[in-house]
C-alpha cells in the first residue's frame, strides 16, 4: 500500500476534523457565554433606559384663595387641612383651559383630559403652596407629572391599539397628548425625581422613585463597611499571623470557608430569627440588614484579607523583628499598610456583592412599602433603625406590582444598581493596578 | 437600652482621657527622659485607653445580652459595674505606670483579645445560623410530625390551619432547576475553561476571562428580572405553547436556563484553576507521543482533572439549590411534582420567602415550617460543600 506523508490518510482526517469539532465546541461555548451577557444586558436596557425620561405637563395654574385658602388668613397649618383632593378642581381648570387655548378640540369630558395628569400632581402643587403661602392668588407655571399612560405613549409602551382596550386611558386622551405635545404643552424631560423621590402606589409607576432605596442601600453599605472591614481584617490577622496551628485554629478555618457558600436566604433567616425576634431590633431598618449584609460580607472580605496578607513577604516581618519591633508591631506597622491596597480591593468587591444582595433583606421586611426618608438617627429608633428599603429590594417590589410601567422602573432601577457595582469595581480594580506590589 | 449605651460613653471619654494622662504621666515618670522607660509612653497610653475601654464594652455586651434573655430591663446595677470596672482598670494602669513596667506587652495582649473575638465571630454566625433555625425547626416538630414533612407529597398551607406541609414537591421543583442549571452550565463553563486554557491566545484569554466573570458579579435580582420579562415570555411563545407544553411564562425551563447563565462563570473558573493545575509534562508525553491536542484533553488532562471538576460542580450545585431570586421571580409559586420542564413549579427558597414576608405568627405551624426548610436547605447545601472541599483538596495533594 502507497503511503504519502503530504495526503492524509482516512484516519488522520477523521481525527483532525475531531480536533476541529472539539475546538469549535470550546470557542462556541465561550460565544454562548458572551452572547448570554449581551442579551441579558442588552434586555435590561431596552427596558429600563426609558425610565430615566419622564413626560411633564406644563401648566399655568391660578392658586385661588377660595379652593387653596378659604379662611384667607395664610396660616399654613390651615391651609394643610385642605386635601390633595382639594386641589384636583384647580389642575382640571388649569388642564381644559390650556386645551382651549392651544385651540385644540376633544370629545373627551373635562375629568378625562384632567386624568392626563398624574395623581401625584395635586401633591406637587399643595407642597409647593404649603412651603410659601404668600403665593396663594398668583398664577404659577408648573412642570406636573403627565399620567402613566400618557407617559408610556412617548416611550411607545402604550399605542393606539392598546389605548383602546385600557381602561385607564381612550385613543381620544393619547391623541390629544400628541397635540399637546405637538404645541410644546407636554415635553419628555430627564427623570431627576427618579433618583430622589421616593416608592409611590400601585396607581402611579410615573411618580415611583428610587430616593428612599438609594438612601436606605447606603445606610446599609455604612454599617457593612464600618462593621465587616474591621471585624474581617482584625480576624484574618489573627488567623494568618498569631493563631497557633491547632484544633481550634482548623476548625475556624473550614467554618468560615463554609460560610461564604452558605445560601445568602439562610443568613436572612438568622437575621428574622436573631436581630428581629431576639434582639427586638426594628424591622426593615438598615440596621437590621446592615447587620446581616456584614455577616454575610464578612468571609469574602476575611479570604481577600488574608490572601493579601500572605502575599507580603516574610522578610519585612523579620527585618522589622531584627530592629526590634515586637510581632504586633511588625504587623501593624509594615505588614497591615503594605497589604492595605489588597484588603481594600477586597472589601469593596465584598461590598459590591452586598449591595446586590436581595434575598435576606426580603426575610427581615425590607419589602415594605416607605415613603419616608429614613433619618439616620432618631432618639426613638436608634442608629440607622427607621424602616427603609434598598435598591435591590424595591426591584424585587417592583416586579410584584400590576401596572406594565413597574416594568420599566424596574429595568431602571437596575440600571441604576448596576452602574453603583461598576463604579465600586472599577474603584477596585483601580487600586489594585495603582498600588498593588509585586515582591 | 439608655441604661447601657449612657455608661458605655462616658467610658469611651474616660478611655480618650487615660490616654493623654498616661502619656504625661509616663513622662513624667520618667523624668522628662524617656531613655529611662522600658516602654514608650505612646504604649503607656495605649495600655491605659485599652485597659479603660475593654472590659466594661465587654461587660455591656453580656449585659445586652443577658437582658433580652431574662426579658428584663438594664438598671442602674449594671450601670454602675460597667463605671465600676471602666474606672478601675483606669486607676490601676495609671497608678502602674513606672519606669520599668512592660506596658508594650500589656497593651498588646489586649489587642491580641480583641484580634481573638472578632475571628470568634465567624463561629459565632455559625453557631448563630444553626440554633436559630433548630429551636424554630423543633418548636415546628412539636407543632406538625416530622414524617408528613420530610415524606408527604403534597404542599397546601393554608393560614387557618390543617395544612399540608410535605417537603417533598419543593425538593423535587428545587432539584429539577438545579439539574436543568447544571445542564446548561456544565458543559459550556467547562467547555470554556477548556478553550480559554489550552486554545486561547493570551489576548483572547485577557478580554474573554473578564466578560465572562462579569457575569459572575451581576446581582441575582438582575437575573431574575431578565427570567421575568425577557426569558419567560420567550421561552412560553417560542417553545411551550407551539409545543403543546403550556401557558406558563414562569417555568422550571426558565429560571434553570437563566440560572445556568449565572453558573457558567462559576464553573468555568473553578475548572479553570483546576485544569491549570495540570502538570504540563503531562500534557508534553501526550503530544510527544502523537496524540492531537483535543485527544491530550479528553484522555490526559481531564481525567487528572475530573476529582476538581467534580468538585466544582458540586460547588456549582449546592449555588443552585440555595440561589433564590432567580426562583422567586422565574420558576412560580405552584409545588407540583410534575416532569413537564416548562410548568411552573417552586422550590424550598421560595416557599421559604413567601412563608416568612408580610404578615407571620412565628406560633403557627405555616410560618415556623420555613425555619424547617432553611435548615434543610443549609444542611443539604453544607453537606455538598464539605464533600465538594473534601474532594479538591484530596485531589491537589496528587499534584504538589
Amino acid at each position: 500500500m502507497k503511503t504519502s506523508l503530504l495526503a492524509s490518510d482516512a484516519r488522520t482526517k477523521k481525527r483532525n476534523a475531531a480536533e476541529a469539532r472539539f475546538k469549535a465546541y470550546g470557542l462556541s461555548a465561550i460565544v454562548v457565554a458572551m452572547l448570554a451577557l449581551a442579551i441579558l444586558l442588552t434586555s435590561v436596557l431596552t427596558n429600563g433606559l426609558s425610565s430615566f425620561q419622564q413626560t411633564y405637563i406644563t401648566l399655568p395654574i391660578e392658586l385661588s384663595e377660595e379652593r387653596v385658602d378659604k379662611r384667607g388668613n395664610r396660616d399654613p397649618a390651615e391651609m394643610a387641612r385642605t386635601t390633595t383632593i382639594g386641589y384636583a378642581p384647580l389642575l382640571r381648570d388649569a388642564i381644559v383651559a390650556e386645551v382651549a387655548r392651544q385651540g385644540l378640540t376633544t370629545d373627551l369630558s373635562d375629568k378625562d383630559i384632567a386624568a392626563m395628569i398624574s395623581k401625584e400632581a395635586a401633591a406637587t402643587v399643595r407642597n409647593r403652596v404649603l412651603a410659601s403661602p404668600n403665593l396663594v392668588g398668583e398664577t404659577l407655571t408648573f412642570d406636573l407629572l403627565a399620567s402613566g399612560r400618557i407617559d408610556g405613549f412617548f416611550k411607545g409602551r402604550v399605542t393606539l391599539e392598546t389605548a383602546a382596550l385600557d381602561g385607564n386611558t381612550s385613543p381620544e386622551a393619547v391623541m390629544l397628548a400628541q397635540a399637546l405635545a405637538d404645541a410644546g404643552v407636554i415635553e419628555t424631560k430627564f427623570n431627576w425625581s427618579f433618583f430622589t423621590a421616593p416608592d409611590a402606589s400601585d396607581q402611579r409607576p410615573e411618580a415611583a422613585g428610587l430616593g428612599v432605596a438609594i438612601l436606605g442601600s447606603l445606610y446599609m453599605m455604612l454599617v457593612v463597611l464600618f462593621l465587616a472591614l474591621p471585624i474581617g481584617v482584625a480576624s484574618s490577622i489573627y488567623l494568618e499571623e498569631f493563631a497557633p496551628k491547632n484544633r481550634i485554629t482548623d476548625i475556624i478555618e473550614v467554618n468560615i470557608s463554609n460560610l461564604a457558600a452558605v445560601p445568602s436566604i439562610v443568613y436572612g433567616i438568622l437575621g428574622l430569627a436573631i436581630f428581629i425576634n431576639f434582639m427586638e431590633f426594628n424591622q426593615s431598618s438598615p440596621l437590621v440588614g446592615g447587620l446581616v449584609l456584614t455577616l454575610m460580607t464578612l468571609p469574602t472580605i476575611i479570604i481577600s484579607t488574608r490572601a493579601a496578607l500572605k502575599s507580603v513577604p516574610p522578610s519585612i516581618r523579620d527585618a522589622a523583628l531584627g530592629v526590634g519591633a515586637s510581632k504586633m508591631q511588625s504587623v501593624f506597622h509594615h505588614v497591615l499598610p503594605l497589604a492595605a491596597p489588597g484588603i481594600l480591593t477586597g472589601t469593596i468587591i465584598g461590598l459590591a456583592q452586598a449591595l446586590g444582595e436581595t434575598a435576606p433583606l426580603l426575610l427581615i421586611g425590607m419589602v415594605a412599602f416607605v415613603r419616608e426618608y429614613p433619618a439616620a438617627f432618631t432618639p426613638e429608633a436608634g442608629l440607622f433603625g427607621e424602616a427603609s428599603t434598598a435598591l435591590p429590594v424595591q426591584v424585587y417590589n417592583w416586579t410584584q406590582r400590576s401596572d406594565p410601567a413597574f416594568v420599566e422602573r424596574a429595568s431602571g432601577a437596575i440600571i441604576t444598581l448596576l452602574v453603583f457595582l461598576l463604579i465600586m469595581n472599577a474603584v477596585a480594580i483601580y487600586l489594585r493596578r495603582r498600588f498593588e506590589r509585586r515582591w | 437600652m439608655q441604661m447601657l449605651t449612657t455608661p458605655l460613653l462616658l467610658i469611651f471619654a474616660l478611655a480618650l482621657a487615660g490616654y493623654f494622662l498616661a502619656k504625661s504621666r509616663a513622662l513624667q515618670v520618667a523624668g522628662g527622659d524617656i531613655r529611662t522607660l522600658v516602654s514608650l509612653p505612646n504604649q503607656h497610653a495605649l495600655s491605659t485607653a485599652l485597659a479603660t475601654a475593654v472590659p466594661p464594652t465587654a461587660a455591656v455586651l453580656l449585659f445586652a445580652l443577658y437582658a433580652r434573655l431574662s426579658q428584663a430591663e438594664p438598671n442602674w446595677f449594671f450601670a454602675l459595674i460597667i463605671i465600676g470596672l471602666g474606672v478601675t482598670g483606669f486607676a490601676l494602669s495609671l497608678i502602674g505606670i513606672k519606669t520599668d513596667s512592660r506596658a508594650r506587652i500589656y497593651a498588646e495582649r489586649w489587642i491580641l483579645g480583641l484580634l481573638i473575638f472578632a475571628s470568634s465571630i465567624a463561629i459565632m454566625t455559625t453557631i448563630g445560623i444553626v440554633f436559630s433555625m433548630l429551636f424554630e425547626s423543633l418548636n415546628f416538630f412539636g407543632q406538625y410530625d416530622w414524617r408528613d414533612f420530610f415524606f408527604s407529597t403534597t404542599w397546601s398551607p393554608n393560614f387557618r390551619g390543617n395544612s399540608d406541609l410535605g417537603i417533598l414537591p419543593l425538593l423535587w421543583g428545587t432539584l429539577y432547576v438545579s439539574f436543568i442549571a447544571l445542564l446548561f452550565a456544565v458543559p459550556i463553563g467547562l467547555f470554556a475553561a477548556i478553550y480559554l486554557s489550552e486554545y486561547a491566545s493570551p489576548r483572547m484569554r485577557s478580554v474573554a476571562k473578564p466578560a465572562i466573570e462579569v457575569l459572575a458579579g451581576i446581582p441575582t435580582i438582575v437575573y431574575g428580572l431578565f427570567a421575568l420579562i425577557t426569558v419567560g415570555p420567550l421561552l412560553r411563545d417560542y417553545f411551550a405553547e407551539p409545543m403543546g407544553f403550556g401557558q406558563s411564562a414562569s417555568s422550571v425551563m426558565t429560571a434553570g436556563l437563566v440560572m445556568g447563565i449565572m453558573l457558567i462563570p462559576f464553573v468555568s473558573s473553578l475548572s479553570d484553576d483546576i485544569i491549570n493545575a495540570v502538570p504540563q509534562a503531562m500534557r508534553d508525553g501526550s503530544l510527544g507521543l502523537g496524540a492531537t491536542p483535543s485527544e491530550t484533553i479528553r484522555q490526559v488532562v481531564i481525567p487528572a482533572a475530573l476529582p476538581g471538576i467534580v468538585g466544582a460542580v458540586l460547588l456549582a450545585a449546592s449555588r443552585a439549590i440555595g440561589e433564590t431570586m432567580i426562583v422567586v421571580l422565574g420558576a412560580g409559586a405552584a409545588a407540583r411534582l410534575s416532569l413537564n420542564p416548562f410548568e411552573a413549579m417552586t422550590t424550598v427558597t421560595v416557599k421559604i420567602v413567601s412563608q416568612l414576608t408580610g404578615d407571620t405568627d412565628f406560633a403557627s405551624p405555616e410560618t415556623l415550617v420555613a425555619f424547617a426548610l432553611g435548615l434543610t436547605l443549609f444542611v443539604i447545601t453544607l453537606g455538598l460543600n464539605v464533600f465538594a472541599l473534601y474532594i479538591v483538596r484530596k485531589y491537589r495533594e496528587q499534584y504538589e
